[in-house]
């Protein structure tokens, strides 16, 4: 049976770490002369981005070619979409070419579960609007576990927009399945609604948690999704220099963190927002590490969505 | 479209784990604890006798048997003729052909000795050759690390029904066998105890359709 990776919730204990293990020997093959493998062979795998993106779509069509597998790359501008065409006529016209996997992004929350449901392959949300992007939270999880050797009673810090971010819930839910203490740090006005029922703590105060942590994750402020040209984001906050002297990531923050702690940025970050260049450029970031180990979850993911007769880990159709 | 299927008590490695067929303790012995020792120190000699001394020899064991056999040898290679003799592993879950057949299983450790496999006599350690199809897998897997001077292959047991022109350049012990037959090879880091057995299979159709 063919199965999808839409939410992060959508992962048992076992089939995250499945992954990650998976990852970890994935890992291998970037390091080899022949960064190649055969076992996705004859298998079609369309990245449908709707949304700009650089380090997603290149990093998941990085990972179906070192699987051997055939990748058709779509971007909305250029395509059919540009002319009126519906996601599901789009979907169903990809199905019709044989697609056996469809990653997609697309700034509606939900698109991808729609398009589950439309299609026989697997689909892979790599970021819907403000809902979830799950090999995110697992090049993350992935990332912490190579650092710092654990993930069970990790104490992790997610800063910024919480509102607009896909990451954070995403990062939220896989996180604690795998048993690490999330809080969550931003202004009252960059808290979604519900906040509360999240696995997570709530606090307004960065620098009382900033001790207290193992992982600083930072988030950059979303002005796109905050009305036309981002000409709403005064209603979110003050000024960037007061978000950014309250809730940003600098050298003096960064002084009070533990010995081991590390910084993680999913990108694309604005530096000297929420954080300082000398931070971001570090030897606690991880930011560039992020990318690369997000070629190899996504092998992992391909991998066990497509690599057999079904899916080895996801959510059912 | 399809149902959900009732969620699997069993986690997830364990369900993706090679399985191991048949009932070891409805088999019959055929090597004993002190059997394997003894054909693993001859071939330990063999390998020593082929290859001229042992020089430039790289032991690779495919997971997870294969990978304890090939320590094993390089350890006794060692006592012998003092070499030592980098030993290392190479999965071939990625390059078999019946993995559309099955669900993704979870990948073994690929643990390539430092000094690589370029120029070096590359010896394939498995525990049982049957099919030949694993150690095809594991020819394909070792030309993607690189070109070795010459490759061979070292098997505890050869079982016979090879479905490939594949043949072994050491073996521990010829085992005729019926397809019906399972071979179960049991090592002490793995198993707790070292014994090859001799089964009658009732698990004989899974075991037939590994590589």
């Amino acid at each position: 049976m063919k199965r999808h990776l839409l939410s992060a919730a959508d992962l048992s204990y076992d089939d995250a770490i499945l992954v990650l293990d998976t990852a970890e020997e994935l890992a291998q093959v970037s390091e080899r002369t022949i960064k190649k493998l055969p076992t996705l062979r004859g298998r079609t795998v369309v990245n449908l981005f709707f949304e700009d993106s650089t380090r997603t779509r290149t990093s998941f069509e990085l990972a179906a070619k070192r699987l051997s597998a055939d990748v058709i790359t779509f971007s909305a501008k250029g395509s059919s979409v540009s002319k009126g065409e519906t996601l599901k006529d789009t979907a169903l016209t990809l199905e019709a070419m044989g697609s056996d996997a469809v990653v997609v992004r697309h700034s509606w929350s939900g698109a991808p579960a729609n398009l589950a449901r439309w299609i026989r392959g697997s689909v892979v949300n790599a970021g819907d609007g403000t809902h979830e992007h799950p090999t995110q939270a697992l090049l993350d999880a992935y990332t912490m576990r190579r650092r710092l050797g654990r993930l069970e009673g990790l104490r992790v810090t997610i800063v910024g927009d919480i509102l607009h971010s896909r990451v954070a819930r995403s990062n939220v839910l896989l996180l604690s399945t795998l048993g690490a203490d999330v809080t969550l740090v931003a202004p009252p006005t960059l808290l979604p609604v519900g906040v509360g029922s999240w696995p997570a703590q709530v606090s307004y105060d960065l620098d009382a948690v900033l001790p207290k942590s193992d992982v600083v994750m930072m988030l950059r402020v979303q002005r796109e999704r905050m009305g036309p040209a981002g000409e709403q984001a005064a209603a979110y906050f003050p000024s960037a220099r007061e978000y950014s002297r309250r809730y940003g990531l600098d050298v003096r923050r960064v002084a009070t963190l533990a010995d081991e702690a590390i910084v993680m940025h999913p990108g694309p970050m604005v530096r000297g927002m929420e954080i300082a260049p000398e931070v971001a450029d570090g030897v606690r970031s991880t930011i560039v590490e992020q990318v690369a180990n997000g070629v190899s979850v996504r092998m992992a993911v391909l991998y066990l969505l497509l690599g057999g007769s079904d899916s080895a880990i996801g959510s059912p159709s | 479209m399809t149902a959900a299927p009732p969620p699997s008590p069993v986690p997830a490695r364990a369900r993706l784990a090679r399985p191991v067929s048949g009932d070891p303790a409805a088999a019959r012995p055929v090597l004993s604890s002190a059997d394997v020792a003894r054909v693993i120190d001859r071939m330990a000699h063999e390998l020593l006798e082929k290859t001229r001394g042992g020089d430039e020899v790289v032991l690779l064991g495919i997971p997870t048997r294969g990978t304890t056999l090939a320590r094993r040898l390089a350890a006794r290679v060692h006592a012998f003729a003092g070499l030592t003799v980098p030993s290392g592993s190479l999965d071939i879950t990625l390059y078999r052909d019946d993995l559309r057949l099955k669900s993704p299983r979870a990948l073994e450790s690929t643990d390539v000795p430092a000094g690589g496999v370029d120029g070096a006599l590359v010896v394939l350690v498995d525990d049982v050759l049957f099919s030949g199809r694993s150690v095809r897998a594991a020819l394909d897997a070792l030309a993607d690390l690189g070109r070795p001077r010459a490759v061979q292959l070292a098997v505890l047991v050869d079982r016979g029904h090879r479905e490939l022109p594949i043949r072994a350049d050491y073996v521990g012990k010829n085992i005729p066998t019926s397809l019906q037959e399972t071979v179960h090879v049991l090592l002490a880091e793995d198993d707790g105890r070292d014994a090859v057995l001799l089964g009658p299979a009732d698990a004989v159709r899974e075991d037939r359709a590994r590589p």
